[in-house]
């Protein structure tokens, strides 16, 4: 990775200082998650917990902008892409709609750090225009749609390099599998904050899961088509780029 | 026509596929948000109806909410960003390659 500087090193210190500090000051319980529906102490403590993630975004990406400039386009266009995705609502055959996360195709480019602070634009974006999602929920929504999601697609597509997976498949799974996981995080999220009587988090966990899945499993294969399709297209026309970002490995 | 054009034509194919089928095979859906579908259940754990806390700081400015035209218009300002970005880029890209060949020759 990148060698950082002593004064980002303080920054992301002091950054995890803040977010201890704020989560754990109140007890730490609790796909887009609705304006207005988690209480206070869980909107704090989930931005809390998201800031040293955006921090360390902030600094990779300047990383990125100083010492890979060729990888700018790539970085523009990974975040045009949780643009496109997360703004296209699909029919599902459960017969509601949902969206897309979008955010797997910057995660295995750019690690989950840099993809933290793109999926944040985002959700800005669709907060304060769309009344989607919502600035009390932002720090929940950031947290599964832009850290722990894309955490997940690095993990495994990480791990699928390690057995030598197919480039293609790997990405598929990577991605789809981490949409899926952001809904996941998303019920968790929803049930801590709203624990049925009978059966506690769990239960209503799983309740929010039944909600949830049915609609996004679709959803999640098509977005790890859609991102193999994007990087079929970055092979075959940005391999200098894809070099410098290290997914492709030099001389191939 | 390459393997790699082969592949992408087949995975659009099934993308298309994917999103019209529901279409067809739910006749009368309503194909609401899922979004919405979780605040009925947060009204069925939470007992009566929960009263949001907070409202969209658009909604509240406007009074009411953003009328649905207004809302798909917005919907589509975010795609058309988006794929100006990406179409933009691929078109750079496309054309590097294509004339950097020709040079070589």
């Amino acid at each position: 990775m990148f060698k950082w500087t002593k004064k980002e090193k303080r920054i992301m210190t002091f950054s995890v200082m803040i977010a201890a500090l704020l989560a754990t000051s109140q007890t730490v319980y609790a796909m887009h998650i609705m304006e207005g529906y988690l209480s206070a102490a869980y909107c704090i403590a989930w931005g809390a917990v998201s800031i040293p993630f955006l921090v360390a975004g902030v600094i990779s990406i300047r990383h990125t902008v100083q010492k890979k400039r060729r990888a700018l386009i790539l970085l523009a266009m990974a975040g045009a892409y949780i643009f496109v995705l997360s703004s296209l609502k699909i029919p599902s055959v459960t017969g509601s709609c949902s969206h897309m996360t979008g955010t797997g195709l910057s995660a295995i480019l750019f690690g989950p750090m840099a993809t933290s602070v793109l999926g944040i634009i985002v959700l800005l974006f669709q907060a304060i225009l769309l009344a989607h999602g919502g600035l009390t929920t932002l720090g929940a929504n950031t947290f599964s749609m832009a850290i722990a999601g894309p955490i997940f697609s690095f993990l495994l597509y990480k791990a699928g390099i390690k057995f030598k997976l197919n480039r293609k498949v790997n990405v598929f799974i990577a991605v789809a599998l981490g949409d899926l996981f952001t809904y996941c995080v998303t019920s968790m999220q929803l049930a801590m904050a709203y624990p049925s009587e009978s059966g506690g988090v769990a239960a209503s966990a799983l309740k929010f899961l039944a909600v949830f899945a049915p609609t996004q499993v679709p959803l999640a294969v098509i977005e790890g088509i859609l991102t193999v399709i994007i990087v079929m297209g970055m092979e075959s026309f940005a391999a200098p780029e894809l070099k410098e970002v290290g997914f492709i490995k030099e001389g191939n | 026509m390459s393997k790699d054009k082969k592949i992408v034509i087949g995975l659009l194919i099934i993308v298309l596929l994917m999103v019209v089928v529901p279409l067809f095979a739910l006749k009368g859906a309503e194909f609401g948000g899922s979004d919405d579908a979780g605040s009925q259940v947060v009204a069925e754990i939470a007992g009566d109806d929960y009263e949001p806390w907070f409202t969209p700081i658009f909604e509240s400015a406007l009074g009411g909410e953003i009328p649905g035209e207004i809302e798909s218009l917005l919907f589509c300002v975010q795609t058309g960003i988006g794929v100006g970005i990406i179409a933009y880029a691929f078109g750079y890209l496309v054309a590097r390659k294509k004339y950097s060949l020709k040079e070589e020759k």
